[in-house]
């Protein structure tokens, strides 16, 4: 099994090679990886049928539990099914689709990398393993929803999803390694044949919140929903595959996965149902109320997740048997939807249904198609959709919780047909409407058809055969998800009973709301107010505030003054340090001090050049005063016998006068800027570091912690490394990757020294305002700040960057100074007071260039 | 800003620069014994090519150096990283040292070592990072 997710990568790897002589048929050669992949899981499910669970052990990381170990159970094998055989059709689909993109192979790569991510998440047996599955998923979807980097629209789609997808999977990676932690294993075969309650633990609830934000953001659940219908922003294949097939129903796999372990718990039930019908709710109602064929579709997919929450949350044995039947159905007609869709699109030039019509004689077979996918989204018989919705009715009314579910799953149904009319009815019936010429629209090419003539046929199939698919295929998901066997089979005629008279009191009303579906969509316009104040605008709000808060910290954090940072530093080191110091040790004064005269003489030097650097008014006097201390200490050094220590200063202090005299000329005129207040602080804070630093040194000399770890290196230095010299042979030998790592830092510091030097202002940071701004709700700019010619932007930087009016403002500011202290900083910061106008223009320089880009 | 030195720093540096260097490598080969190490008598080096530097300017040190201070970076760490990988290859744990000795003929021992080989690519970053700093000042002053 390993080896099967190893083959999609490779073919991945392979793509680009293949596309330069192959180009689009790369597409239909690269389909016959996940068909081989298909028939190799197909072989397995009389295997499975049969109540057998294939496990392939292969380790990763032993010492952390960690393994690369993949199971096939009923479960995955139902999953690996969809995955292997949609994906197949989707690479036809995708090579007949973009065919002509130059970004074709790009696409194929990461389609065929999403779909090993994919096969690797349901496969992988391992907490750890499967979140790194996890992740691809949502990196590869970003990718994909991106795949029209060109269209801004595409990009905040695909960040978007992409930030909701990975917050959550953060609070994901909590709640696996919580739940880890407390069943004691990463494997999920052992947890879930632990035999410890996980609900009476204390983390339980804090588990459980953290893996449900997980699932629910993947699955696009309520609250996080809004970006699915934005991720339509991708082409049609990726639609059609990731967020409807496969990858929103990750979050759901995973609740099923854990459904055994954690079904038990009355929190699960709550959370699960009440989320899980909230959104099916939604989703119904969301998708009532558009009128593009892919949101249409993507709405109802929201419905149809919720739906799969909801029969997790019910969590009886009918319910389990509807879940698995019902994701089965739905992956089988919302697939072919969307590439159906994708045709009409491609064929007619518009997804809106309010304008398409007629297109039936031109589109026979797409229109046949449809029809069929819808009556099973509608819950129709023969389709297997009606199986599924009854099963789902039936666990419903099984059910002993709320009445209000009831209400939501009747609504949604009703909703549902009339979606389903709509999506069948619209486009194809009636006069004729279309972008397009009607001699121009023709059907698609056989790629294209014929990933929804199977897996429309295979809806059919299954519905008139529902018994054999439920006995090989869903029966044993649903034993997986249930955690034993369950009692039950898969039929379309269960007789007659309520579950079927509330089908058909459904379809009726479906139907009579599709009579009026212009008209209620009109009078829904009441409710926009309020949709538009739904989650989406949460996370919008939630993006302003990160910036807010940024902006907010670095105006008052980082605001370019050294001597703010060093405060700032200096002031937490001794609040935190002190803190602990008094509040754990005592100092002890009883030592008696016998200065040698030498000793006295240093220290006297030390603290004469300290003071004079502190008083001087010359840079260079400060410098040298530096350098005077510094070979102060390592003449302490070298008295108290650590001559390595003594180079290493008189060394580093030499070369640090050198640089600082380097620097000295590029520095502006020596200069008063700081009150007199300011210097008494300063002071003390300098004092209190002093005292803290004194304080701290008098503790080592007295309180010993640990058994000091020289007697070992004194020791040893010469026996495990040959060296005399144990301060060299701590840095190279005991802690070499400690000397690695600073050597590293050192070639860093260097860099970032070159780097700084070498500045060159078009790339400098900060001078791109624009990057970064895509998780943001697009502004609308004032007219004014609108910049419509290279004149104007011209005539606007000559305006900013006015020195006289800089220079009147330095001034200013200086004559302030003299008035207010406080004011003192800002002459400080003046320069970037100056810079901000620039910047400004800056930002609308670049407005300009992304509205010039557009339309190339 | 660099002016050419006086005559004394002139004739100086011609001798000293030498000297210092040949000093940098004793202490850097000393350094498992006695007080040195790669550390120090890259410092050291860093501090003869500043002396030759403050003396005939920039662009001569260049010359002198050969190398590009920042390649030398480079190449120090490239050395460092070098040093890890015999231990990985015996099946011991990362970093650990291995010791060659060769006997030379007179009786002489010369120990050849993992750490040796560290300390070198210590040596030459240390070289490389300053005086890659020290340069890029000089020359933005120069320019």
């Amino acid at each position: 099994m390993q080896l099967a997710v190893l083959v999609i990568y490779l073919a991945a790897l392979l793509t680009p090679w293949l596309f330069v002589q192959h180009q689009h048929r790369t597409a239909y050669m690269m389909a016959l990886v996940p068909a081989a992949l298909t028939i190799w899981f197909a072989t397995h499910i009389p295997l499975i049928a049969g109540g057998e669970i294939l496990i392939h052990e292969y380790q990763w990381i032993p010492g952390l539990d960690i393994s690369f170990t993949m199971v096939l159970d009923g479960l995955s094998l139902m999953f690996a099914l969809l995955i292997c055989g949609i994906g197949t059709f989707i690479a036809l689909y995708a090579g007949a689709y973009l065919k002509g993109n130059p970004a074709q192979n790009r696409f194929l790569v990461i389609l065929l990398a999403f779909m090993g991510s994919m096969l690797g998440l349901v496969l992988a047996d391992n907490l750890i393993t499967l979140f790194v599955f996890w992740e691809l998923t949502s990196i590869t979807s970003y990718m994909l929803i991106g795949f029209n980097h060109q269209s801004a629209e595409a990009r905040k789609a695909a960040l978007q999803g992409l930030i909701v997808t990975v917050a959550g999977g953060l609070a994901l990676l909590a709640g696996l390694v919580m739940l880890a932690a407390m069943a004691g294993s990463y494997s999920i075969q052992e947890i879930l044949g632990t035999s410890e309650a996980l609900t009476e633990h204390p983390l339980f609830v804090g588990m459980l919140i953290c893996l449900l934000l997980g699932a629910f953001t993947k699955s696009a659940q309520f609250p996080f929903h809004f970006w699915l219908p934005n991720a339509m922003a991708a082409p049609t294949p990726v639609s059609a595959y990731l967020h409807s097939a496969t990858m929103v129903k990750a979050g759901i796999y995973l609740l099923a996965r854990l459904q055994p372990e954690l079904g038990e718990s009355g929190l699960w039930t709550i959370l699960l149902s009440s989320f899980g019908a909230m959104t099916m709710l939604t989703g119904a109602f969301m998708a009532v109320r558009s009128t593009d064929l892919k949101k249409l579709l993507a709405y109802s997919t929201i419905m149809a997740l919720g739906t799969l929450t909801l029969l997790l949350g019910i969590g009886t044995e009918t319910a389990m048997i509807a879940f698995a039947a019902y994701l089965l159905a739905h992956s089988l007609y919302k697939g072919a939807l969307f590439m159906l869709a994708g045709i009409v699109d491609h064929e007619a030039g518009s997804r809106d249904v309010t304008a398409l019509g007629g297109l039936r004689k031109n589109l026979p077979l797409t229109a046949t198609l449809v029809a069929v996918a819808a009556l099973s989204l509608a819950g129709i018989p023969p389709l297997f959709g009606f199986v599924a919705k009854e099963l789902l009715l039936e666990a419903m009314l099984g059910d002993a919780f709320h009445s209000f579910i009831y209400v939501f799953v009747m609504v949604a149904s009703i909703f549902v047909v009339t979606v389903a009319s709509v999506i069948a009815l619209r486009p194809f019936f009636g006069a004729f409407k279309a972008p397009k010429e009607q001699s121009k629209i023709h059907e698609p090419p056989v790629a294209m058809l014929v990933g929804p003539v199977v897996l429309v046929l295979l809806s059919l199939v299954a519905g008139i055969i529902p018994g054999t698919i439920g006995q090989w295929v869903t029966l044993p998901a649903s034993n997986a998800v249930a955690g034993n066997v369950v009692e039950g089979y898969l039929a379309l005629w269960h007789g007659l009973n309520l579950p079927l008279l509330l089908s058909g009191i459904s379809i009726a009303l479906g139907l009579i709301l599709y009579k009026v579906w212009d008209a209620f969509r009109q009078r829904l316009t009441v409710l926009d107010p309020i949709i538009n104040r739904g989650p989406e605008r949460g996370y919008f709000w939630f993006m302003d505030a990160i910036v807010w808060v940024a902006e907010w910290q670095t105006r008052w954090l980082q605001n370019g003054s050294m001597r703010n940072y060093l405060r700032t530093i200096v002031l937490v080191f001794v609040g935190l340090t002190g803190y602990t110091l008094l509040t754990r040790y005592q100092l002890h004064w009883n030592w008696d001090i016998n200065l040698y005269f030498h000793e006295l003489v240093t220290v006297s030097i030390l603290v004469a050049a300290a003071i004079a650097a502190c008083i001087t008014h010359s840079r260079l006097g400060s410098v040298a005063a530096m350098g005077a201390v510094g070979f102060s200490v390592a003449l302490i050094f070298i008295l108290f016998s650590a001559p390595d220590l003594g180079i290493t200063q008189i060394l580093v202090e030499t070369l640090t006068v050198i640089l600082l005299v380097l620097v000295l000329f590029r520095l502006p005129s020596f200069s008063n800027i700081s009150t007199t207040r300011e210097r008494i602080r300063d002071a003390v804070v300098a004092l209190l570091v002093g005292t803290l630093i004194m304080c701290l040194i008098m503790i080592t000399i007295d309180v010993q912690l640990f058994e000091p770890i020289s007697a070992y290196q004194i020791e040893n230095s010469y026996t495990l490394a040959q060296g005399r010299n144990i301060v060299n042979v701590i840095l190279v030998d005991f802690r070499a990757l400690d000397t690695l790592g600073e050597i590293f830092v050192l070639a860093l510091a260097a860099m970032g020294v070159y780097a700084m030097i070498k500045f060159n202002p078009d790339t400098a940071p900060g001078s791109n305002h624009y990057a970064g701004t895509l998780i943001l709700a697009e502004k609308k700019l004032a007219e004014k700040d609108i910049i419509h010619s290279l004149e104007e932007i011209h005539q606007k930087m000559l305006e900013d960057q006015n020195i006289i009016a800089a220079g009147a403002m330095n001034n200013r500011n200086a004559k302030d100074d003299d008035d207010d202290d406080d004011e003192s900083e800002d002459a400080n910061t003046s320069s970037y007071d100056n810079d901000r106008p620039q910047d400004d223009s800056a930002n609308s320089a670049n407005d300009e260039n992304e509205k010039e880009g557009k339309p190339s | 800003m660099m002016k050419p030195g006086t005559i004394i720093l002139y004739t100086a540096a011609r001798f000293l620069v030498p000297l210092q260097l040949l000093f940098s490598v004793f202490l850097l080969l000393r350094g498992h014994n006695e007080p040195g190490g790669g550390f120090i008598a890259g410092l050291v080096a860093a501090g003869a090519f500043t002396l030759y530097l403050f003396t005939f300017g920039a662009a001569v040190t260049r010359d002198l150096m050969r190398v590009d201070p920042r390649n030398l970076i480079g190449i120090g760490l490239f050395i460092g990283m070098l040093s890890v990988f015999p231990a990985v290859l015996q099946g011991q744990p990362f970093l650990t040292a291995q010791w060659w000795p060769i006997m030379l003929p007179g009786g002489t021992e010369i120990k050849l070592s993992t750490p040796l080989i560290f300390d070198i690519g210590v040596y030459l970053t240390v070289v490389g990072a300053t005086m890659t700093m020290v340069i890029a000042l000089t020359e933005a002053e120069e320019r």
